[in-house]
């Protein structure tokens, strides 16, 4: 019952989708949205697994994002602690060639986790104990982890010549365990499997622990958890840092997947943060539904990638898919309204039903 | 006679309720009608449609004999229907003036014209005996004196038919003995009342009529002058009702709390919230703290309980000294607290019933261990408590306590903190918007706290809960005890004055 709204939101997503390539070119809108329906199975398994190589990073923003909001913060900063993330891991992966192969990539990890979990800290220790918004302190910080890991990787790992990162070691990159066999020619590594446990360990935290249950009290009801003389503020803390490791992961995971990608030094805001929040709404902040809307969301980016072959520019393309992926995530705000209708519908069904009965 | 309003067969039905099922009404022109019902009786629904708030399904409305469509509050006004609502719709930052005139400003060029309307309202105010400061901000004033803001408001906009919602529930004695006249002066000049309550001594006092409703429909409407109180509340809840509370005589024992000076500050403006309060619980009494509303009980509460930090003073409890204890080891030391708010302190709306039933006690045996809940367990003792206090839900432990009856969802609290089995149970208006099978429940509970030898203390707004449940009465006001009393050598007349500021103990100093 639950999936309903989820499922209409994104009928109504690709029907806005559908809209806007009708407007722009009308001849060729219906070849359009089926390339985007078909999305990662134009091309069978590679295809697929390519859905899940760009699926890996925004399951944990959007699980970063979800988790913290479980707990009743809205963290908007996954972007910055993406981006820290992913520096951690890369310089971990450039500089440390002395640790053992089979370690590496896991230190690596490691080490995105932990810049994540600190660029989450920050606002969480500020919202805890001087009730500063966090919406507007993990948005600056976005801004601060941006700058900072240009400048960082200007110092540290620089390749001059591309204006980018330097490659990582080859044991830094997550291993494949066989999934390259699996989905041939595709960027697929092991790092969607780590998003999956990942996913599975915040399912558990969340839904089986007392630490869980403190923070969903405390985010459904701050007031509560005080009376139950849960100490909210700590927990603001952990939640936090917890949704900034998660984001910070899926840095790491993103430029370890040894598919060729560097990190560029630009001003731009790493859009993985952002997928997130669009991640997180339509799995509705439940860490399992999370998993799944990630998959959808990429799914519909290698479609619109594959819009290309039609006669569409890269920008209406970028339009398209954001259109498709925002509305479906926002159409679940009027998930109570879709639910009250449904309801009704029922109710007038049943209260017609004597009244056929007395006419006859 | 004269039927001002007539509400015809009106059926308002809600997903899964009817909430008014054929109900007729009838008010008489210059009559002061009562309309009585427990909580959920349909008393709110009913007015709500004649205000335009809710649209029936069926039946009519009827105004001077004409039948009439109200569609929206302003249509109600332009009937002539004016309501007090039991929280008053004034805004805090403006004059007593400017709150009446909003919405029916008088202009000239497009610019307020006042001195017509001060003119006007002062009229008024000699007329009814309404006294009221037109120049004084509303967040300045009394309850009382908003109150009669409110009505001024209806005779300002000529409402001939002046609707009262719970009108006493925040007065004291002395402003409802007042409220009282001015709704007599009110129907002796021609308009006329209808009056919502649930309490059978003012439908005594001033109706003429009275409707009766119980769970939607209409059980009678009778003579106020003809029908005794017993009648009235038995009409009311479909059986006997005990009034009276049998109270054993217990001596008491040792003291539980002792609170020394507390004084607690309001951080913003410096006031003092609390000030300088001391007391002692012991075991086998009710204490009960008595005062109007935002006299600092709720400061008082939250400082015992380690919800707001203390500035001065000391609190003991069970021989220890808890004053800046956390409120979680309060609670390993015995203390459970009912608060005042049960959306929200008492419950997490979001939860289901059976982990709401473990909110304080979460993270012990045997409901968890190593730091993972133990569902199966959890599930055990929701079912025990739910079976214990009667706690009514549709889908036992697994209720959304969102969805319960507020009475329900008392009881789950009242449920939790008594089956910790505390030294001293903190109650703060257990008993606020239950009705009156479920009040009874409650003071039958608190008692048999006592009766066991525990210490209780019972904050109230309910003159009738204080004298009727305590031992012993302390009350606030403005922050101070100003009186120690014992429930059966004060009135309540007396114990109005103590709590309006205008007497004061012996042995306690005026400020």
């Amino acid at each position: 019952m639950s999936v309903i709204p989820s499922l209409l939101a994104i009928v109504a997503g690709f029907l806005l989708g559908f809209l806007i390539l009708l407007v722009v070119n009308p001849n060729q809108a219906l070849d359009g949205i089926g390339i985007i329906l078909k999305g990662g199975l134009n091309k069978g398994l590679a295809g697929m697994g390519q859905v899940l190589y760009f699926a890996t990073p925004i399951i944990m923003t959007g699980l970063a994002v979800g988790f913290a909001f479980k707990t009743g913060l809205f963290n908007i900063g996954a972007s910055g602690q993406f981006t820290m993330g992913a520096f951690a891991a890369i310089y971990v992966g450039v500089t440390m060639k002395g640790l053992h192969p089979s370690i590496h990539w896991l230190v690596a990890v490691l080490a995105a986790m932990l810049a994540g979990a600190v660029w989450g800290f920050l606002p969480g220790l500020l919202k805890a104990y001087r009730n500063v918004n966090e919406v507007i302190t993990s948005i600056m910080m976005n801004y601060i982890g941006m700058s900072a890991v240009n400048i960082m990787i200007r110092a540290t790992v620089y390749n001059k010549l591309k204006n980018e990162s330097l490659p990582v070691a080859a044991a830094a990159n997550i291993p494949k365990w066989g999934l390259n066999q699996l989905f041939p020619y595709s960027s697929m590594n092991g790092g969607i499997l780590i998003a999956i446990l990942c996913v599975f360990i915040i399912y558990i935290v969340l839904e089986k622990t007392t630490f869980g249950y403190e923070l969903k009290a405390c985010g459904f009801n701050k007031d509560a958890g005080l009376y139950a003389g849960i100490n909210a503020k700590r927990n603001m803390v952990y939640s936090m840092m917890i949704s900034g490791a998660l984001a910070g992961i899926g840095g790491g995971l993103l430029y370890l997947s040894g598919s060729g990608k560097y990190m560029k030094v630009i001003d731009i805001i790493a859009t993985e943060g952002f997928d997130g929040i669009s991640v997180s709404l339509l799995g509705m902040s439940h860490p399992i539904a999370i998993l799944f809307a990630g998959i959808f969301i990429a799914y519909i980016k290698v479609g619109g990638f594959n819009l290309q072959l039609l006669n569409y520019d890269q920008e209406i393309i970028n339009i398209i898919t954001a259109a498709i992926i925002y509305f479906s995530a926002f159409a679940l705000l009027f998930r109570s309204r879709i639910q009250a209708f449904l309801t009704r519908r029922e109710q007038t069904k049943t209260d017609e039903e004597p009244e056929v009965g007395e006419s006859q | 006679m004269d039927h001002i309003i007539e509400m015809l067969h009106i059926t308002k039905t809600f997903p899964g309720i009817v909430a008014n099922d054929d109900i007729t009404l009838q008010l008489r022109k210059g009559e002061i009608h009562a309309l009585l019902g427990e909580n959920g009786a349909g008393k709110s629904t009913l007015m709500s449609v004649l205000f335009g708030l809710y649209q029936p399904e069926q039946g009519k409305i009827l105004i001077s004999g004409n039948e009439v469509k109200i569609r929206n509050p302003n249509d109600a006004n332009r009937y002539g229907i004016g309501m007090v609502h039991q929280h008053f719709k004034l805004v805090h930052n403006f004059t007593v003036l400017e709150n009446i005139v909003l919405g029916v400003e008088s202009t000239r060029n497009g610019f307020l014209e006042m001195k017509e309307a001060r003119d006007k309202v002062m009229e008024l105010s000699g007329r009814y005996h309404l006294k009221i400061d037109p120049d004084a901000l509303i967040s300045e004033i009394t309850v009382g004196m908003q109150q009669r803001v409110e009505i001024l408001k209806m005779l300002y906009r000529e409402n001939q038919i002046l609707i009262f919602d719970e009108p006493t529930a925040v007065l004291t004695p002395q402003e409802i003995i007042e409220l009282m006249k001015i709704m007599r002066e009110l129907v002796e000049e021609g308009k006329s009342v209808l009056f919502i309550t649930h309490k059978l001594n003012e439908i005594k006092e001033v109706a003429d009529r009275c409707t009766i409703l119980r769970k939607g429909k209409k059980i009678a409407t009778v003579s106020v002058g003809e029908t005794s109180k017993e009648e009235m509340s038995r009409l009311m809840v479909g059986r006997t009702v005990n009034f009276n509370i049998e109270k054993p005589t217990l001596n008491v024992g040792n003291e539980v709390l002792r609170v020394d000076g507390l004084t607690v500050r309001d951080p913003r403006s410096g006031k003092n919230w609390v000030d300088h309060v001391s007391f002692s619980v012991r075991q086998g009494e009710i204490l009960c703290v008595a005062g109007i509303d935002g006299n600092g009980q709720s400061q008082l509460v939250y400082a015992l309980t380690g919800l707001l930090p203390l500035d001065e003073g000391k609190i003991t409890f069970c021989q220890q000294d808890i004053s800046h204890m956390p409120a979680k080891k309060r609670g390993a030391l015995g203390m459970a607290h009912i608060p005042e708010d049960r959306h929200k302190h008492g419950l997490v709306l979001d939860y289901r019933l059976d982990e709401n039933l473990i909110l304080q006690s979460y993270d012990q045996e045997p409901f968890s261990s190593r730091g993972f809940l133990k569902f199966a367990d959890i599930h055990r003792y929701a079912e025990h408590l739910i079976e214990q206090y009667d706690i009514r839900s549709a889908l036992g432990g697994e209720t959304p306590a969102r969805s319960m009856s507020g009475g329900n969802q008392q009881k789950s609290i009242l449920a939790r903190e008594i089956d910790r089995n505390p030294e001293l149970l903190i109650a703060v208006q257990p008993t606020r918007g239950l009705d009156v099978g479920a009040i009874e429940y409650i003071h039958r509970q608190l008692l048999a706290q006592r009766n066991a030898g525990k210490a209780v203390l019972l904050v109230s707004l309910e003159l009738d809960e204080v004298m009727d449940v305590s031992d012993r009465i302390i009350v606030l006001y403005e922050g101070r005890v100003v009186a120690d009393l014992q429930p059966d050598q004060v009135t309540i007349e007396e114990l109005g004055l103590y709590m309006s500021g205008s007497k004061v103990g012996d042995g306690f100093e005026k400020k």
